[in-house]
C-alpha cells in the first residue's frame, strides 16, 4: 500500500506542476496591461508604472514565472490588491463556510443517492427504476444557480420556512442548521441525482457477475448477496464519481453562494472578479486547481483501498 | 479490438438503433428541443412584441393577458425576451460545441496516430485542463478577455475540449493498427487522406453521442456564465442574463425568476433525455435485453 501511495503521489507533482503553470499562462493572457484594466483610461503614466511595479508584471516574463512557482513553494500567495491581506487569509477566513456546505452535500448525496439507486437496479424496468431515472436525469439538469433559485422562491419567500439570506455565522447549533439547509438542499439534490445513476448502473453491473450468482447457488439470501457481496464491488464506481465530482461541485457551489448570499469561496471569487483583483483571482485558480489534483490522489487511493487489485498494478 | 470484435460491434449498434425507437423519454427530449429550436428560428415573427422595447410605465406587471409572462423592471416582455433569449443560448451552445468537437477531435486522432511521447504528452496536458472546475475556466477565460459573445464561445470550447480528444483517440489507436490502413498506405494514400477518409467516419458515432451529452452541459455553463455576469452583454436578452435580472427584484416580481429558470430546465432536460437515450443505444454494457 506505501508504494502505490508513493507512486501515486510522484505522478501528482508533474501534474501540479503543469497545472500551476496553465494558471500562470492564463493570468497572462490578459490582452493588454492589467494596470491599465485596473485603474482605467484615466490613469496617469505614472500610476501605471507604479502599479506594474507593485503587480511584478514590469519584469520579464520568465523571471515572473519563477517568483510565481517559488511562492507557491513557500506556501505564499501573494495579497489581495484590494483589501492589501494576503490571499490565503482571505481564503482561510471563509474555507470554513465552504467546507460545511459541502460536506453537507455530499453526505445528503450519499444518504439518499445509494439507497435510491439500488433501489432502482434490484427493481429494474419496473416502474421505481423509471421514477428513478427521470427524476435523477431531472437533478443532473437543473442549473446550480436555477435550482436554488427556485428552493429560495419556495421555502424561503412563500412558505418562509427558512431564511432567505444564509447566515452561517448565526448563533445556535439550530439556527446554523436552518441557514445551512437550503443550501445544501440545493447542492445535495444535485450530488443525489449523480450517486444515484451511478449506482443504478453499478449494481446493475455487478448483479450480473458470475460470482454473485455463485453466492446466490450456494443459498445466499437475496438481501445478503446484495449488501454483503454486490455493493462493496459495486460501490467503488461511487467512489470515483463523488472524488470527480468536487469539481463540478465547487463551480456549483459558486452559484450557489451567490443566490443566498452566503459567506464562503464562490462569493471570494465574485468579489474578486468585479473589483479585478487579478492576485487574488489567480491565488483562488492556484487553490482551486490543487485542491483538484490532490482530490484525485485522494480518490485513487481510495480506490486502492476498496480494491485490492488497483494496488497492485 | 481485432476485426470480429468490431464486426460484432457494427451489429450491436445496428440493433441497438431500434432500440432507440424503442425508448420513450428519447422522443420526449427530441419534442421538446425541436419546439424551442422552432420557436427559436422563429423568433422575429411569434415574439408578441419587440425584445427590447422598453416602457417604464409598464415596468414589473405580473403575467397577464395583454403580457402572458409579465414585464421585467425595464417595462419590456418577458415572453418575447425568453424566445429571442433562445437563439443566443442554443447558438452559444452549438457554436461552443462545434468548436470543441473540431479542435478536440483534431487533438485527439493527432494524438492517437503519432503515439509515443506525443501522445503521453497531449494526454497530460488534456488531463491539466480537466484539473480546472469548468465553470471556474470559463469564468477566469471570460474573465481575462472581457465579457463577449466570442469569448464566451471560446471560453465554452475550452471547457469541452477535452472529452472530445479522449473519445477520438481510443478508437484511433486501435485503427491505425488495423490492415486496411495498411492496405491505404500501400496504395500510396497520404495520411491525411487515410486519416480523413478511413478514420473519421468510424469515430464519428461516439463523437456525436458526446457532442448531445455535452451540448446541455456547454447550455447550462453560458447560462451560468450569463448569470454571473460575464455573458453577452444587456440588453441583449439570455436565458441566464434575464434570471439574473430577475433575481435582482425576486421579492417584488417572483415570476421574472420563474420564466427563464423553467427555459434553461426545459432546454438542458431535453438534451440530457436524447444524449441518455443515445449513450444506451450505443453503449453495449447499459443496454436492457
Amino acid at each position: 500500500m506505501l508504494g502505490f501511495l508513493l507512486r501515486r503521489i510522484a505522478l501528482a507533482i508533474p501534474t501540479l506542476l503543469a497545472v500551476m503553470t496553465a494558471v500562470f499562462v492564463l493570468a497572462r493572457v490578459v490582452p493588454g496591461d492589467p494596470a491599465q484594466v485596473i485603474l482605467g483610461d484615466q490613469a496617469t503614466a505614472e500610476a501605471l508604472a507604479a502599479l506594474r511595479q507593485r503587480l511584478g508584471v514590469d519584469r520579464p516574463l520568465p523571471a515572473q514565472y519563477v517568483d510565481f512557482l517559488s511562492g507557491i513553494l513557500r506556501g505564499d500567495l501573494g495579497t489581495s490588491m484590494v483589501t492589501g491581506k494576503s490571499v490565503w487569509a482571505e481564503v482561510l477566513a471563509v474555507l470554513p463556510y465552504t467546507i460545511e456546505l459541502t460536506l453537507a452535500a455530499i453526505l445528503l448525496g450519499i444518504l439518499f443517492g445509494v439507497p435510491l439507486g439500488v433501489l432502482a437496479a434490484t427493481r429494474h424496468n419496473r416502474l421505481p427504476d423509471a421514477l428513478t431515472r427521470v427524476l435523477s436525469l431531472a437533478g443532473l439538469s437543473f442549473p446550480a444557480f436555477v435550482s436554488a433559485v427556485l428552493l429560495l422562491l419556495v421555502f424561503a419567500i412563500e412558505l418562509r420556512w427558512f431564511p432567505v439570506i444564509s447566515n452561517p455565522r448565526s448563533g445556535d447549533l439550530l439556527e446554523r442548521l436552518q441557514h445551512l439547509a437550503l443550501p445544501a438542499l440545493n447542492l445535495g439534490l444535485i450530488m443525489t441525482a449523480y450517486i444515484t445513476r451511478v449506482t443504478r448502473s453499478s449494481v446493475l453491473g455487478v448483479l450480473g457477475e458470475d460470482y454473485i450468482r455463485t453466492a446466490r447457488a450456494k443459498g445466499i439470501g437475496r438481501r445478503a448477496v446484495l449488501w454483503r457481496h454486490a455493493l462493496r464491488n459495486a460501490l467503488i464506481p461511487v467512489a470515483t464519481v463523488i472524488g470527480l465530482y468536487l469539481g463540478t461541485m465547487i463551480g456549483n457551489s459558486v452559484l450557489t453562494e451567490i443566490v443566498f448570499n452566503r459567506p464562503g469561496l464562490g462569493k471570494l471569487i465574485l468579489g474578486a472578479l468585479n473589483q479585478r483583483d487579478y492576485t487574488l483571482l489567480q491565488g483562488l485558480m492556484v487553490i482551486f486547481a490543487g485542491f483538484i489534483v490532490l482530490a484525485n490522489v485522494a480518490t485513487d487511493l481510495a480506490y486502492g483501498l476498496i480494491d485490492p487489485r488497483v494496488r497492485a498494478r | 479490438m481485432t476485426a470480429e470484435a468490431v464486426a460484432i460491434e457494427t451489429v450491436r449498434r445496428r440493433r441497438s438503433a431500434f432500440r432507440f425507437a424503442a425508448a420513450p423519454l428519447t422522443w420526449i427530449g427530441a419534442a421538446l428541443i425541436a419546439l424551442i429550436i422552432v420557436a427559436a428560428l422563429l423568433a422575429p415573427w411569434i415574439a408578441p412584441y419587440d425584445p427590447l422595447e422598453q416602457s417604464i410605465a409598464d415596468r414589473l406587471m405580473p403575467p397577464s393577458a395583454e403580457h402572458l409572462l409579465g414585464t421585467d423592471s425595464f417595462g419590456r416582455d418577458v415572453l418575447s425576451r425568453l424566445i429571442h433569449a433562445a437563439r443566443i443560448s442554443l447558438a452559444v451552445g452549438v457554436l461552443s460545441i462545434a468548436l470543441a468537437m473540431v479542435a478536440g477531435c483534431a487533438i485527439g486522432i493527432t494524438a492517437g496516430w503519432i503515439g509515443g511521447w506525443f501522445d503521453s504528452l497531449v494526454m497530460g496536458a488534456l488531463d491539466v485542463l480537466m484539473s480546472f472546475p469548468s465553470l471556474l475556466l470559463g469564468l477566469m477565460v471570460v474573465a481575462m478577455l472581457g465579457p463577449s459573445l466570442e469569448h464566451l464561445v471560446l471560453a465554452i470550447a475550452i471547457t469541452e475540449l477535452a472529452p472530445f480528444a479522449r473519445v477520438a483517440r481510443a478508437p484511433t489507436l486501435a485503427l491505425k493498427e488495423r490492415d486496411f490502413i495498411e492496405a491505404g498506405r500501400a496504395l500510396g494514400l497520404s495520411e491525411l487522406r487515410i486519416i480523413v477518409v478511413h478514420v473519421v467516419p468510424n469515430l464519428l458515432g461516439d463523437v456525436v453521442v458526446v457532442a448531445s451529452l455535452w451540448l446541455a452541459t456547454a447550455i447550462r455553463t453560458e447560462a451560468s456564465l450569463s448569470f454571473i455576469g460575464l455573458g453577452v452583454k444587456p440588453p441583449t436578452p439570455t436565458w441566464g442574463g434575464m434570471l439574473r435580472e430577475g433575481f435582482e427584484t425576486i421579492l417584488d416580481a417572483p415570476w421574472l425568476s420563474v420564466a427563464p429558470s423553467l427555459a434553461i430546465l426545459a432546454t438542458v432536460l431535453a438534451l440530457n433525455m436524447i444524449g441518455d437515450g443515445l449513450r444506451d443505444a450505443v453503449d453495449p454494457r447499459l443496454r436492457r435485453d
